[in-house]
Order: structure tokens, then sequence, then C-alpha cells
């Protein structure tokens, strides 16, 4: 139903032409964004791939002209269908946006309006933009509605947004989009609020509409991994400037730019771990956007930099193999022959034998008590009802350890940690650390024993009190704790720093002059600074981009093999969990599903859970071969889990457990031994699970990766 | 990480005053909130000059009654022939310089009856605020619940029930400001704390042990500074308002100082002879209110805006 422009035009849908684009700010103007130029034909998926501030977000909101008051194109083309965006008044443009250009956000809640029905939403688009009745708008937002697979679509068109789940509100704004069959559609980190499984549906879902549909998609993302799924051709930004473009394959077997070599290098492969791999960060950090180098734009940090680097900025060439890169010497650098700079610094990872168990849990509950609405459960009537957030964990910490929790959101992995460090108090069950027991809040605890536990938070911009400089900010535990004379405190801080890799110099500087993988490094000084002998890291590193995240999951592993710290690592990122960990527990719905050595998790026997969440993870490898397990449903509520079994009303496999599946529902699985530690609680036959394959098959193994 | 870092001087932690001006100064970015600021330095200079010189002694009676301004009386007389710039001038020190404690020795602290009176409210409503926001459940309830009674009153007749009870005097006046001031800076300070409670480092410091007092004072407070730091420009204007309105009620501050809103009050009866006694001291009032409410847009402008 696309208009008549879009059967004219037989060009591509998208054109960009050095465009460069500009934010004016308090005394001046930054250009976010320079000289970028790629086209997007028709039945195309391009993806936009770079760190936080390399300005692809921007480039989007320039060709929909969202830059908001202070931001404008300031040079070069953006062409839509062969016409000028660039310039183009209010009116038109917001004709064309509804009608041919649809945009979809990284955060669906934000997306949909709370307040209106999803089924008013969607008709909206189609008596505004097309004019159609009510009823066959209606008829059409169903059909919709039902082709991105959403169960029971005609009752879902009476919801609310807040009435459905995370991932079918996706589903919702990604079936808006398209209700017009636009020519293209522009996507802006649309999976990355999403839980691994739910993306996996999403990204699947994308890949086909785009097979069917024929339309334009511009995919932005930060994750190779999620690229490597569902685009044809990916484009690398860095700082402002598109570094390297070209066709999936091509840069993923072949990268030749050094910074899109760098990248590669900072990820964790799915199944990597410490011992054998390591990752290497790419050293110095991105150049602010008003003082870039005048060469080329990745020279202060690349490896191979020349004279000609510095002085002359590279225009973008096509290679050989038809990749467009913007580098002077791509034909002379052979990954392969990369040796790390000197400057990095890279762990000294040793095995560590187990050592005495320094926190046992056994049988450890959480409920939170729920307050009902109604004027009996106010009067206190009814029987008071729980989330039961940690159902039953058992697990040991030996001392040298890392033990991952992985998890989607909701599984209580975090709810764990906050009782194991005393925010929270645990209703039920043993729970000992050193020999003392931890089980009830910070409050009851003796100060040794707080200055033994620690953590490590997530979110670097609220790790740190705004108002206190580094120093001090670092120095509070050592004061509170008395670990150290008052007149060694600054001596102590300064080493500490040290060892995080920060000069003295970030003694007197306050938070908002650091970057965030700084923040970060001063986070775990400051849990570090009382020597505890636990260390738990809630999701330390998925707030960062991945160059940071290398360099921090390098500096935990140093500190680790330094300090001999025991740690509890909690994280959604099974690449990042596996390499990191020693041994790994799986939940769901507050209940341990899996736990064992790291590498026995990987690997089959399976539990069907941590075999769907394995076969969901994006890789960033398009020769992947990867087994297709998908979850049917959401998570159930934590108010009143499933009996049984808490995975059996989604669980793939529930056919093959006895008198086909029927126990599940049930009956409480056993814990079956598999060896050496690893566990799986299931009722389906040790012999049943062994029988499983290996989720992942990678084809060829890049040898450059490996060291 | 450590590459390419621009090497920075060893400099000394910021002291309090220079982070106090840090965050003032950014006010001249912004035109609105210069200018509230020239007018509001203008009335402190005007204040410290007033101590040393004044054209005419102002509470003495020397010149002709209910003059217009001429060239010997620049703003004319007032209807006991005082000079009426001599008495402005002199009118801003209780509101902005000093405060007269009771008795017969006629002591007075630095620091005027507004600024103090703003004070006390920031400090109670502040107390006030992080106990009911950090601790939550029944130490909110309570204390928001009575804060709530008390804003149900209107604020004058808080302050009729307060100056009635306690009599008049720059104390009382100043108990006044902070009893009817605190409850907004607790509703502020509670809706701050409820924010910044969650933050992470807020999280790290319960995880260290640190007391509720320490969490409250040391950790919430100065990160609540620049939104307190508007409110209180804002109240200094409300409270120099409140001053004006008790004075014109005969309620204010107790002579012999000259009071603006007395001022008006006295010059009210005579306002057909001369309305020039009437008009500057309402001039000098809504202007110091005024440059004092720009001065806190300007603030809350600049502080809210991002910063590279």
């Amino acid at each position: 139903m696309a208009s008549e422009i879009t059967y004219g035009h037989t060009g591509p849908v998208l054109k960009l032409e050095d465009v460069a684009i500009a934010y004016k700010v308090r005394g001046g103007e930054i250009e976010a964004v320079q000289n970028v130029s790629f086209e997007i034909n028709r039945g195309e998926s391009h993806g936009i791939v770079g760190e936080s501030g390399c300005g692809k977000s921007t480039v989007a909101w320039a060709i929909v002209n969202f830059l908001g008051a202070n931001g404008y194109v300031k040079r070069g083309s953006v062409k839509f269908l062969g016409q000028e965006l660039v310039g183009k008044r209010g009116e038109d443009l917001r004709r064309l946006r509804g009608d041919q250009i649809a945009m979809v956000y990284q955060d669906p809640m934000q997306a949909l309006n709370p307040s209106m029905r999803l089924g008013d939403q969607l008709k909206e688009v189609l008596t505004v933009h097309r004019g159609l009745s009510n009823a066959e708008a209606e008829k059409r937002a169903i059909e919709m509605l039902e082709r991105v697979y959403m169960p029971d679509a005609a009752n879902v068109m009476k919801r609310f947004p807040h009435q459905i789940s995370g991932g079918q509100q996706q589903r919702v704004v990604i079936a808006m989009a398209l209700l017009n069959n636009p020519a293209l559609l522009i996507m802006d980190e649309p999976t990355t609020a999403l839980d691994v499984t739910v993306e996996a549906a999403v990204l699947d879902l994308i890949a086909e509409l785009r097979r069917e549909f024929d339309t334009a998609i511009m995919y932005i993302t930060h994750n190779l991994g999620v690229v490597a799924r569902v685009c044809t051709k990916v484009g690398v930004m860095y700082a402002g400037e598109m570094v390297e473009r070209g066709t999936v394959e091509q840069i993923f077997k072949h990268p030749q730019h050094p910074y899109t070599q760098g990248l590669m290098r900072c990820v964790p492969k799915l199944g990597a771990d410490k011992a054998s791999s390591m990752l290497y960060p790419i050293r110095g950090r991105v150049p602010p956007p008003n003082s870039r180098p005048i060469g080329c734009i990745f020279g202060p940090r690349c490896d191979y930099a020349r004279e000609r680097c510095r002085l002359e900025r590279p225009q973008p060439r096509i290679m050989s193999n038809g990749v467009e890169v913007r580098c002077h010497f791509a034909e002379e650098i052979d990954p392969a022959q990369w040796q790390p700079h000197e400057d990095i610094e890279l762990p000294t990872v040793h095995e560590v034998a187990p050592g005495e168990p320094l926190l046992k849990i056994e049988h450890l509950k959480k409920y939170y008590e729920v307050s009902g609405t109604t004027l009996k459960d106010l009067l206190g009537l009814t029987p008071k009802r729980y989330v039961k957030a940690v159902e039953d964990a058992t697990f040991t910490v030996r001392q040298g350890r890392t033990l991952g929790v992985v998890g989607e959101s909701g599984c209580g992995k975090s709810t764990l940690i906050k009782t194991i460090i005393g925010l929270e108090n645990s209703t039920d069950g043993k729970a000992e650390f050193m020999g003392f027991d931890i089980t009830g809040d910070i409050s009851s605890r003796d100060l040794a024993v707080i200055k033994e536990l620690q953590m490590v938070f997530q979110n670097p911009d609220s790790t740190m009190n705004p108002s206190y400089t580094v120093g001090q900010q670092i120095a509070r535990p050592m004061l509170r704790f008395k670990t150290v004379p008052k007149k060694q405190v600054r001596q102590e801080v300064i080493k500490l720093l040290q060892a995080m890799r920060l000069g003295e110099n970030y003694m007197d500087r306050l938070p908002r002059q650091l970057s965030g993988g700084e923040k970060q490094r001063v986070g775990i000084a400051r849990a570090l600074a009382s020597h505890p002998n636990l260390v738990l890291c809630d999701e330390p590193v998925s707030a960062l981009d991945v160059s940071v995240q290398a360099a921090i999951l390098n500096l935990l592993l140093d500190l680790q093999s330094k300090l001999g710290t025991t740690m509890v690592f909690i994280a959604h990122d099974l690449s990042v969990v596996r390499f990191f960990s020693d041994d790994v527990a799986v939940m769901y719905l507050g209940q341990i599903m899996e736990i064992g050595p790291a590498d026995a998790i990987y690997a089959p026997p399976y539990h069907p859970y941590t075999e769907a969440l394995l076969s969901a993870v994006p890789i960033p490898d398009p020769t992947a071969e990867q087994k297709h397990i998908r979850l049917e449903g959401s998570v159930p509520s934590a108010l009143d889990p499933p009996s049984g079994c808490r995975f059996h009303t989604r669980c793939p496999r529930r056919h093959l457990a006895p008198e086909e599946g029927a126990v599940c529902a049930t009956q409480i699985p056993p814990w079956q031994e598999i060896g050496n530690g690893h566990k799986i609680f299931c009722h389906i036959p040790q012999e049943i699970l062994r029988t499983f394959e290996p989720v992942i098959s990678i084809k060829e193994k890049d040898e450059s990766h490996v060291s | 990480m450590t590459v390419a870092q621009p090497v920075l001087a060893a400099s000394r932690p910021p002291s309090r005053l220079r982070k106090l001006w840090n965050s003032i100064s950014i006010v001249f970015q912004s035109r609105i909130g210069t200018a509230g600021l020239v007018v509001v330095a203008f009335w402190v200079i005007i204040a410290f000059v007033s101590l040393f010189w004044t054209p005419y002694p102002p509470n003495s009676s020397l010149f002709v009654q209910n003059l217009p301004h001429n060239s010997t009386n620049w703003l004319g007389t007032d209807h006991l022939g005082r000079d009426e710039l001599s008495r402005l001038m002199q009118g801003t020190q209780v509101i902005l310089l000093k405060t007269r404690l009771p008795g017969e020795n006629r002591i007075a602290i630095p620091g005027g009856v507004a600024i103090w009176g703003v004070l006390g409210s920031l400090l109670l409503g502040s107390v006030l605020g992080l106990n009911a926001g950090y601790r939550g459940g029944w130490w909110d309830q309570v204390i928001m619940q009575v804060l709530d009674a008390l804003i149900a009153f209107p604020v004058i007749v808080l302050y009729l029930v307060i100056i009635a009870a306690l009599g008049q005097g720059d104390l009382v006046v100043i108990f006044a400001i902070t009893i009817t001031g605190a409850p907004g800076v607790a509703r502020l300070v509670r809706g701050l704390t409820l924010d910044i409670k969650t933050r992470d480092y807020i999280r790290a410091a319960e995880t260290r042990g640190e007391s509720k007092a320490f969490i409250m004072y040391r950790e919430i407070l100065p990160n609540a500074r620049g939104p307190l730091l508007v409110d209180a420009m804002l109240r200094v204007g409300y409270a120099i308002f409140a001053i004006g309105t008790l004075g014109f009620l005969g309620l204010g501050l107790p002579p012999p100082d000259p009071d603006w809103g007395n001022m008006v009050n006295e010059a009210r009866r005579n306002i057909f002879i001369n309305q020039w006694a009437v008009i500057f001291p309402s001039l000098a009032i809504a202007s110091l209110v005024i440059g004092l409410n720009l001065f806190a847009d300007g603030l809350r402008e600049e502080i809210t805006r991002y910063q590279k």
C-alpha cells in the first residue's frame, strides 16, 4: 500500500551524503557527526554499530528531523526516495514521517501512550494517515498484530500498555510502525531493554519481516551479536564518523579497519573463558567532539598509526572485497600479526585451587509481603501473600573462586545479592560467611563481618556520590573500618588508585569529571578499600561500552589474582559470565535451576532453561550455527509461581520427563548430580539430558582472536 | 586507559566557600539571573553604606513634613519631617544585616531578620524532610501529616497567631518565618531524598554499615544543595515580603529602626498629600523581592541545564 513515489522511485530508499550534524551548546557548537555517507536499498537491513556517544542515534534523529531545538544538519544531504529532506518544513516532514518513515525506539513503554488502549493507538495511525474508517482500521490492526505473532490479537486491542509484557509491547510498537507499510523503518536499539530470550524472539520477527515486507531497515545497536543476526549490511561508527561499511559476512570475517578489529577483540566469545583466552581493550579513550585529531580520527588509539595518519584525514575507500574503509593503510594490516600494544596491561590469570568454603548458603529464602487493596486485606482477614523472590537457594563459594549468577530480569539474582550483603534480611534458611551467621540484615552484623563483604554496583553514574572527590570516597571505608591509620590514608588511597590504573591526580577530581569506565574503577577501588574477603559484583560491566567493559573485566581479574579475593558476579550477558566465572548458577523465577563449573554449564547436559538461554544469545559471528529454541509466553508472576517445577509452563523439553511431563506440574524436581559439582534441577532423567546436542557450533575458527 | 590523559597539576580539594561560589557563579551565564543579582547587590551595598553613612539621621525630624522629592531631600520627607532616603537606607539593615536582641542594652547580631528566618526554615525543613524521606514508614506519615496540617493554615493567620502569642520583636518574626517556611522546605527535601536514596552510592554507604544520620546528612544532603539554594533565594524574597506585610499591619519589626512595611503604613494616611512616601518604600520592597526571584530563576535555569 505504499504510495506512488515508492513505486516510481528506483534508487536507494535512503541516501546520506557527507552529512555533518551539529548541536549548539553553551559557548559554541559541537559537531556530533561528520562526513557520514551511506545508502539503504529496499529489502535491505542496514546495521549501524558503535559505542555510546559515537553519533549513531544522532544520524537517525537527523533523518526524521528530531534533533531538538539546538541540533541541525550542518552539511551534506539526506535523500529519501530521491527527495531532499534537509531544509524541508514542518508539515511536509510530518506527513512523510507518519506515512513513509517509521521509527521504533529502545523502550516500548515510553513509545506507547499509557492512558490509551492499544487498539486505539494502532487504529489512529490508519485513520489519520490513510483516512480509513474505524471498522476497516480495526480489521487491519488485528491483521497486523497477528503478523507479528501477537497471541490473542483481538483481545490485545482492548488492553492498555501496562497489561502486556515488555516483549509484547515491542511487538505492538513494531506492528504500529509497519501499519502504513513504510518505505523506511528506523530501529534504535529496539531489543536493548529486553531480556535475552525475549530479544531472540523479537529479532526473529524483525528478520522475518524484512524478508516479507520489502522495507528498508536502518538498525542501530551497540551489540555486534545482534547485527550479525538481523542485518545484511553494517556500518561501524566511531567518534561521529563511519569508519567501515560492508556486508555483515565481510565485516565479521575480515574486519579491515583497526577500530573494527579492536572491537572484535574486546568481546568475549560465548564459550571462551579467562584461562584460555584474553580480552584486549582498545587503549586510550574516544576523543570529545571538540578536540578530535586533525588526521585520522582513530589515529591516537591505533596500533598501526604512522606519520600520514596524524596529518591527513583518510577518506572512505572501497577495498577489493567491496568493503568501504576509512583508513590509509587498510591493505597492509594483517590482524593475524597483531600484538597487543605495550600500554595495554593484561591480567595474569592463574587457576586458583578451590580453597575453604567462604560463603555457605543453604535453603535461603527471601519473600516480600504484598499488601492487598481490598477492604478485607486492610482488616487482615485474608491470608498474607508473598512475592517469592528467592526460593530455596543452596550453594557454596570457596575462597579465591568466582561464582557467576545468570538469569533474566526478575529471576531474583539481585535479591539474592542484597540478602547476602545485608540490604535485606532473609526469610528462612541458613547463610554463613566465614563462620558468621549472615541471615539478618546489616544492622545485626558485626563491623568485622561488614568489612569483609563489599559490593560493586551496576550504574557508573550513580555509584559515586557527586558531592565528594574520588579521594574522599575511597578513604571513607578505610576510616570507617579503621583498616589504615589516619595518617597513612592518603598514601593508601594513592596506592589503590594506582592499582586501578588511575593516577594520583584523580584524588581531587569530582565524579562528574570522570568517564563511565573511570567511575566504575573508583567504585571497585572503594569496594576493595577495606580489603574485603568477598566482593559481590552486581552487573558491574553491563552499562559500559564493550572496549571499556574489556578493560574493567581485565582489571577485576588482575585484582582477583593479586589479592585472592572471592567474588560473586551477577550478569545477564552469558558470554561475560562464562568468561569471568569459575562456577555458574542459572536462576529462573527465584529458583536456582542449574549450578556447577562454568564449562559444564555451557556444554551438555543442560537444564532445558539453560539450553533455551544459550540458544537465544546473539553471537557476533554470522557463520555460527545456533539451535533455534524459543520460549513460549512470558515469565509467570513470582507472587503465584507455578507448582512443581517453576519452569514447567514454558519448558520446551517437558515431554521428555516421566509421564509425558505430568510430574513437572505436580512434583518439585530432584537435584540430579552430574558429577564434579554440576547439579541440574529437573525431572528429565540424566541419560536423556546427556543426549542433547551442543547449542552452538562454530564452523570455522578464526585464529586471530584466540591467544 | 591510562594513555592520553591530560596531566593535571595536583590540585587542592576545593574549599567549601569555593564550592558555594562555583555553584553561584554559573548564574552569570543567564541574563535574567545577572539582572537579579545586580538588583540584590545594589540593596546589599546600600545596606552596608547605611551602617556608616546616611544623608541625615534617619529618626530625627529635621525638615518640613510631607515634602515631595527635592534637592535637599532626594526622596522627600515623611509625615514627621524625617528624611525618606535615610530611612529607606536604614530600613535595609533589619532585613539583611542585623537582628536586634530583646533587652534594654540594644545588642544586635549580624544577619538580618529575613536571612535568619530563611536559614531557620532551611534547617528545620531539611531535618524533617530528610527523616521523612529516608526513614519512610511512620516517620514519614507523622512528619508529613503534621506539616500538611500546618500548611492548611493561611500563612498570614499563622504569623498573627505567633505574634499575638509571643509579642513583637525581631526574634519572634524570625521564629514566625521559620515555622511558616519549614513545611515547604521539608516537602522539597523529602522529594529530593526519595530520589537520591535510590542511588547506588547510598547502597554503598548502607553496605558499609553507616549510621542513618551519616547517610542523611553526609551522603544525601550535599546532593540536595542545588535545588535548596534556589529555594532559599526565593524564600528570602518571600520573607522580605512577609516582613513588609507585617510592618504594614503594624505587627512587624519594632521601632526605632525604620521598617519598609511600616513606612508604607504610616505614609498611607497622608497618601493624598504626599503619595511619594508610599511609592518609594513600596518600590524598594518590590525591587528587592523581584531581584531575588530573578536571581533564583537564573540560578535554577543554569543548575538544571546540561553542563559540559
